[in-house]
């Protein structure tokens, strides 16, 4: 087998120097299995056709006109970003423990940690979460560690999966599902006039750690943050920023209010790849920094005084304080990082904002499009890149029509609406196809 | 202070330290800058370099030279199992059917997707012996969380929600514990010093009458290159005490292809794809941590898990099992990862595993036989496994620690073993030297620790210390990066 350099020979000589007989010995204390109901070996070119195969089952994005988004977005990543993470040196190299072998990965991780504190407008960011709903449930503990309490507010329209994620760590009795605070708690609020001490003390309210505002929503709407950070304050919690589509923060303003930004940064770099690997990114305020989550890498100086990077303040993790530390986390997505950090550094400013104006623009021209459909009615007034259609007919059956014609027109949700996306790769023929389907269909 | 590049060092500063270029590293199409539909103002700082794309391929092209990799040379970090990472799986993963294929598609459209899902829980099972397989979790720590939740969610629907005690062996990863805590379970450390091992007796006198007990979590073989003996007869007695046996497969290497874990005990177990399938660790992850469950154990895992029916393969919701505790991850797990960890079992095939667990235990206990007279080798009269303790018990007299030893092998282009873990033993060495290292180079890796125990033993302390020299930085001051902490980019 080509993966395996020893030869009998060599093999023959270790056993010896270890002192015994054969393989089997080395073995001989452990319950042996040797009926396993797999196939043998095969060759590289075996291998390749059959995992072909799979692939050839699956429609690909590129095949057919596309408007699915929902968390995960289809973005153009320029040849270099996957030239560089195919380096030998980025791909075949470990968490960089002894920095002196790893200045290369150490400077990388530093240069994402900027990217992600400007771009999110916190003050310090970590090297990656795993995704966008693991980042919001590690945010949401993180205030749960600071205020010393045990529920948050699901403020704006969360997806889904990272309310299930969340709930999953800290139970469903612990997500208040308001989407927004109901009136009884506006007027309550109007009371306290912004001092949570005058919270009576078994007011649901005085358990509530954070309030988690995504932004733009699951349904596409995008937020302002002052008035979140306002209800925040007047009752002692945190807010949390929950970013699922990193491409908008090039158009709308940073949420600098926030205390914790996070989310899912796969839109810079990383493919869609069915849902994973992905890279939750976590952002916040430099007086949080020893309650965060998640490795950190820091400057500092060498033996000979010179400029050198290490993963700093490990005393918050969980190889040095086992029980106690911030979080379980240990592999992070190292690669996902590295692939961020170079689409990044291509876009830069520049680009990063002409990007995202493109993707607004052809979420409008999407609009636009469609609106020119009577039956079709546009239910946002106002969104980034994606935004929710009403359709008259079933949004399931209406999609699974579509999709007969190729075409993978969104999500569908609740009744007749479905959740459209559009991005840079969207072309008009791409929504001329839709249109003239849609005709077809209503 | 920076020095000056030299040779084919190059030195590189921070992508906002170049002189500012204009535009950037994209040609996009050009904005119409039509009103805006956001209901808000446009951003106008972000704060992003300006560079264009030949000055930001330099720049990461020689960050990647200050790296060493599994390609360049010996890796032996145990616990890692830093092994060959295959050129084929990264082709396969970048097939379009897979790298362009979106989460939520209908399920009509990727069924090569869910069926490769699949396959791969099968042969997960079918190489542990423990059959129910969610492929969620993002990592080995993610992994284990999702096993402790199963564990508590079947407590919790079988009236036996007030277990709070998970027993865990003092030599354990420090990811056991963290998850532990944060699954709400109280931790009941099972000493291991004297042999390296749980002993049945160390097990009893921790399990008490049981009643409190959940479950242990034990990584076997353990942190200490040793398999857990005694472990078999220890389940038995937790499984009658109604407690759960979590595994802790960071060194399924040891085993894969030769040791179903389901024949000593092992109730849940997750699986490091990054490390025994050998998806590539990228300088610190993406990983893959799919846990398998015995069949008592199936009906609590998290969803989704991948199932077969009579309308083609779909993925389950809490609809389909609401006896699950729930979703860990946002849609179905490292994709990518999956497809790399398939393509490399189907490339080794039963036989080829088999081979991999044989010639990785055999590297192991070489180094061993051939350094356990240089080196303190604690639990050295035993047979290890796939990765072998040392100490720097001998040299420390000289004044010469492993973090010497540690640096001195990288002036000697190899990179460390684990050094300080497991935590019970002192100036701990864990050195695994994986299955696809050539005697060649297992060879040098001996002699230069050789030399290092003889420079040692000739007083060369002081060049001891002093190393790394060569490498792009020295040694780095780790206490001035904590307590002065430089986070990001000041320009």
């Amino acid at each position: 087998m080509r993966y395996l350099p020893l030869t009998q020979q060599d093999r023959a000589e270790m056993l010896k120097s270890v002192g015994v007989q054969s393989t089997d010995d080395l073995f001989k204390a452990l319950p042996k299995a040797d009926n396993y109901d797999l196939p043998d070996h095969q060759g590289e070119m075996e291998v390749e056709r059959f995992m072909a195969a799979f692939a050839s089952k699956n429609q690909a994005a590129n095949e057919a006109p596309f408007f699915l988004g929902a968390g995960v977005y289809r973005h153009h990543i320029p040849a270099t970003v996957d030239y560089i993470i195919q380096r030998s040196e980025f791909l075949t190299s470990y968490t960089p423990y002894q920095p002196e072998m790893a200045q290369g990965t150490l400077q990388v991780i530093f240069e994402f940690q900027t990217f992600i504190a400007r771009l999110t407008g916190m003050d310090v960011a970590n090297a990656s979460m795993y995704d966008g709903a693991t980042s919001c449930t590690e945010a949401a503990l993180m205030a749960m560690r600071i205020t010393g309490r045990e529920k948050v507010m699901i403020g704006t329209e969360l997806h889904s999966h990272y309310r299930e994620v969340l709930e999953s760590y800290i139970g469903s009795q612990n997500c208040h599902s308001d989407a927004g605070l109901d009136p009884a708690e506006e007027s309550l609020l109007e009371k306290l006039k912004g001092d949570p001490s005058a919270l009576p003390q078994d007011d649901s309210l005085s358990d509530i750690a954070a309030i988690i505002v995504q932004s733009p929503d699951f349904l596409g709407k995008p937020h302002a943050y002052a008035d979140w950070k306002k209800k925040c304050d007047a009752i002692g919690a945190k807010l949390i920023v929950v970013i699922t589509e990193i491409v908008s923060l090039g158009l709308l303003p940073a949420p600098t209010d926030a205390d914790i930004v996070c989310g899912e940064a796969q839109s810079i770099g990383i493919p869609m790849s069915y849902g994973g690997p992905h890279l939750g990114f976590f952002a916040c305020k430099q007086e949080y920094l020893r309650q965060m989550p998640g490795r950190l890498c820091g400057e500092t100086v060498d033996a000979d005084g010179q400029r050198g990077f290490v993963l700093t303040l490990s005393t918050r993790e969980q190889h040095i304080r086992r029980e106690k530390a911030t979080s379980n986390i240990c592999t992070n997505q190292g690669l996902c990082a590295l692939a961020f950090t170079v689409h990044a550094a291509l876009l830069g400013e520049e680009g990063l904002k002409q990007l995202a104006r493109l993707n607004h623009e052809r979420a409008c021209d999407l609009a636009d499009a469609l609106s020119q459909i009577s039956s079709i009615k546009i239910v946002n007034d106002t969104f980034f890149n994606e935004f929710v259609i009403e359709t008259p007919m079933g949004a399931k059956d209406m999609c699974q029509k579509l999709l007969d014609k190729k075409i993978i027109a969104g999500l569908p949700l609740d009744g007749n609406k479905i959740l459209v996306t559009a991005t840079e790769m969207t072309t008009d023929e791409d929504i001329n196809a839709l249109i003239a389907a849609l005709k077809e269909i209503l | 202070m920076t020095n000056k590049s030299y040779a084919l060092n190059y030195e590189e500063p921070l992508l906002w330290e170049h002189r500012v270029s204009d535009g950037c590293g994209v040609d996009l199409p050009v904005p119409k800058n039509t009103a805006l539909k956001t209901g808000q103002t446009a951003r106008e700082t972000i704060g992003w370099p300006k560079l264009k794309e030949p000055q930001i391929v330099k720049h990461f092209v020689r960050h990647s030279t200050k790296n060493f990799s599994i390609d360049h040379g010996f890796f032996p970090l145990g616990s890692c199992t830093m092994k060959h990472n295959p050129r084929l799986n990264e082709k396969v993963a970048r097939l379009s059917g897979f790298a362009n294929i979106h989460p939520l598609q209908p399920e009509s459209s990727v069924q090569g997707a869910l069926e490769l899902m699949f396959d791969l829980q099968n042969w997960l099972g079918e190489l542990t012996g423990l059959s129910g397989v969610c492929l969620s979790p993002a990592a080995g720590a993610h992994g284990e969380l999702a096993g402790l939740m199963t564990i508590r969610r079947a407590h919790e629907l079988n009236g036996q929600g007030h277990r709070k005690i998970i027993l865990c062996p003092d030599s354990a990863h420090g990811t056991n514990p963290a998850t532990a805590a944060m699954c709400g379970y109280e931790l009941r450390v099972i000493p291991t010093k004297e042999t390296g091992c749980v002993t049945l007796e160390n097990f009893k006198e921790a399990l008490g009458d049981g009643k409190d007990v959940a479950g242990m979590m034990v990584t076997n073989p353990n942190t200490c290159g040793l398999f857990e003996t005694e472990i078999a007869e220890c389940a038995k007695l937790l499984h009658a005490a109604g407690g759960y046996f979590y595994c802790d497969g960071a060194n399924f290497n040891a085993l894969v292809g030769k040791v179903r874990p389901a024949d000593f005990g092992v109730d849940v177990m997750h699986i490091n794809l990054h490390k025994t399938f050998s998806t590539p660790h990228g300088g610190g992850g993406p990983g893959s941590g799919p846990i398998c469950v015995a069949d008592s154990l199936k009906d609590y895992l998290p969803v989704p898990c991948v199932i077969k029916t009579n309308a083609g393969f779909k993925l389950e919701t809490i609809e389909d099992r609401p006896s699950s505790f729930g979703r860990l991850k946002g849609f179905q797990g490292q994709f990518g990862m999956f497809v790399r960890a398939l393509t490399y079992m189907m490339s080794h095939g039963k036989d080829g595993l088999k081979q991999v667990s044989e010639d990785a235990v055999l590297s192991a206990n070489y180094i061993l036989s051939k350094l356990k007279g240089e080196y303190h080798a604690p639990f050295g009269d035993k047979t290890c496994m796939h990765e072998c303790l040392l100490t720097d018990k001998l040299q420390k007299e000289q004044g010469v620690t492993t973090l010497d030893i540690a640096k001195t092998l990288i002036e000697n282009g190899i990179h460390p073993m684990t050094v300080y873990f497991p935590l019970v033993v002192q100036g701990a060495m864990l050195i695994e030297p994986t299955e696809t290292e050539s005697k060649e180079a297992i060879d040098g890796f001996i002699d230069v620790m050789k030399q290092i125990a003889k420079d040692t033993a000739d007083g060369k302390t002081e060049e001891l210390h002093a190393n790394p020299q060569t490498t792009p930085r020295r040694r780095l001051d780790e206490v001035k990066a904590a307590r002065q902490p430089i986070l990001s980019a000041k320009v």
